[in-house]
């Protein structure tokens, strides 16, 4: 069982969550052609370490949040800040 | 793209199998008695790392080593090493349930996946080593109407291509297994199954030695314990000539560096990191996936059982014991640690299909590495980089694919055209949109 430190409901097994996938940021799609919007769509890193990643409290809170995880070792880290201090939001 | 189908022919392979293939020793009846005690010899002695090769296969599991051998017997491409950074079928080849099947649901996959029984079919005399192919036929169970339309959609495409598929109903079923309640008792009753006849289990150690061996005796040179830290591209658009639009020069592993024009990526999990080293980016995530066996028992379970919408599948090995396997687990990771939460949910969807038997132990369960892509399909040919080659991507049925795969990947490589079986699989198709339609088929039906 994997601890997920969700910001609202606190540490909840992962089987409450889904993993949505790896955080980064949406392009304009108004300003993207498909090439690059069928990149952000299925490439990953898919790194065996630290990765930025969205999570979806299923079962909990009903929010998206993101947080950092080690992928080969299953630990949690908080993400930095954004530029003026505010948590991480959905991206 | 490369293999656009259009203009000269593409290259033929040699046949030279039979002529060139010069094992150290053969495994027959006669050789055994005449061996007595005798230590056989060793299967192959690769010596050390040399500094250049015509190709470089990473990953010495079953589509590396299938690669290797068909690069070797069909092309007469010998001067090529197998690298692996663990032993010969240490990930995904010894860790899958060994079922191979050709029940797909898209007309790409019943193809490919035909062509793949076909070779297996013949893969002990090719490889001149018996690789325990059981041919007990394979049954898909549906739980519901829409699965059991889905059935005959398959049974359908499958028919139309060839190949050996049929719906059939509970008493047909009761009698091909009689260990299944087919009663209308259960949570989820059995309606109807795919009888898959040409589908079957086969030992999967046995392939990998099987390739490894032939590919030795061709001249391959296989080299364990050997990491590839990083492959060097030149020309590339990204960091130090990395990337698309460069072209592969060798690779760098922990015990030297070699020279080659051409580098296969068979790396299954670790896919992406692999990949990344050549600068290329693949729409790969990791997932584990759980697979347990129980105890040994008489052979009663004649045909492989699976049921998709139980999330198992189900056959008996040679020995007796029951190996099960499941969905991936959802979580993206490279931790292979299992869970209790799967045994417990494995043993009550089990138990639903066969309630005898509840006194039935499970001896262990292990997990292997899925490199899943977002249309449950594989991603096998040329990069945009040139020379690098993948055969990645397989998810959570590599290993009823590794000949075809090694065979249209060596034809890839040495004929410099993407073979037509292949030709839906490139990883083109996700950057122009054109997914493969297999998830249906292939998430849990194994």
């Amino acid at each position: 069982m994997l601890l997920v430190p969700c910001p609202n409901c606190g540490p909840r097994n992962s089987a409450d969550l889904t993993l949505v996938g790896e955080s980064e940021p949406r392009p304009d799609p108004a300003a993207t052609t498909p090439v690059e919007w069928r990149s952000y769509l299925y490439e990953e890193d898919n790194p065996a370490g630290w990765t930025r990643e969205t999570w979806y409290c299923r079962l909990g809170c009903g929010r998206f949040f993101v947080t950092e995880r080690h992928r080969a070792e299953n630990r949690f880290r908080n993400p930095p800040l954004g530029p003026s201090g505010e948590p991480p939001g959905r991206t | 793209m490369a293999g656009d189908g259009s203009g000269a022919s593409p290259a033929q392979p040699i046949r030279s199998r039979r002529v060139r293939t010069r094992y150290p020793a053969r495994y027959s009846a006669a050789s055994l008695l005449w061996r007595g005690k005798r230590p056989w010899p060793r299967i192959w002695d690769s010596g050390d790392l040399g500094s250049s090769y015509d190709a470089v296969v990473i990953g010495g599991g079953v589509h590396g080593l299938a690669t290797a051998y068909y690069l070797a017997s069909n092309w007469g491409i010998t001067n090529v090493a197998v690298v692996d950074k663990g032993y010969l079928g240490g990930g995904g080849s010894g860790r899958n349930t060994a079922i191979v099947r050709s029940n797909y649901l898209t007309p790409d996959g019943v193809a490919f996946y035909d062509r793949s029984v076909q070779l297996y079919e013949r893969l002990a005399v090719d490889l001149n080593l018996n690789v325990m192919f059981a041919r007990r036929g394979h049954l898909t169970l549906a739980h519901s109407d829409g699965a059991l339309r889905t059935m005959r959609w398959r049974a359908e495409v499958n028919k139309h291509q060839g190949v050996d598929s049929d719906v059939i109903g509970p008493a047909e079923i009761k009698r091909l297994v009689p260990a299944l309640d087919t009663s209308d008792a259960p949570r989820y009753p059995i309606l109807g199954a795919l009888h898959h006849p040409p589908g079957g289990i086969i030992r999967h150690d046995a392939v990998v030695w099987g390739y490894a061996r032939a590919a030795a005796a061709l001249g391959v040179e296989m080299h364990q314990n050997t990491e590839v830290l990083d492959i060097d591209v030149a020309g590339g658009g990204g960091p130090e000539g990395k990337g698309p639009g460069g072209r592969v020069t060798g690779v760098r592993t922990n015990r030297g560096d070699i020279s080659a024009p051409v580098v296969v990526n068979c790396t299954a999990g670790w896919a992406s990191l692999v990949a990344a080293m050549a600068g290329v980016r693949l729409p790969i995530s990791t997932h584990p996936l759980q697979a347990a066996v129980t105890e040994p028992v008489k052979m009663f379970l004649p045909a492989v059982v699976v049921s998709g919408s139980l999330h198992v599948y189900v056959s008996q090995t040679d020995r007796g014991e029951l190996v099960f396997g499941a969905a991936v687990d959802p979580l993206a990771t490279y931790d292979t640690g299992g869970s209790l939460a799967f045994a417990e949910e494995l043993a009550g969807h089990v138990l639903q299909l066969m309630p005898g038997l509840e006194r039935m132990r499970l001896l262990r369960q292990w997990s292997g590495l899925c490199d899943m892509t977002p249309d449950y399909s594989p991603i096998i040919g040329p990069t945009p980089v040139a020379g690098f080659h993948c055969d990645v991507g397989w998810g959570t049925y590599g290993f009823k694919a590794a000949p075809v795969a090694g065979e249209q990947l060596a034809a890839c490589i040495a004929g410099g055209q993407v073979p037509e079986l292949i030709e839906p699989f490139t990883l083109s198709r996700f950057a122009e949109g054109r997914l493969v339609g297999e998830k249906g088929a292939a998430a849990v039906g194994h």
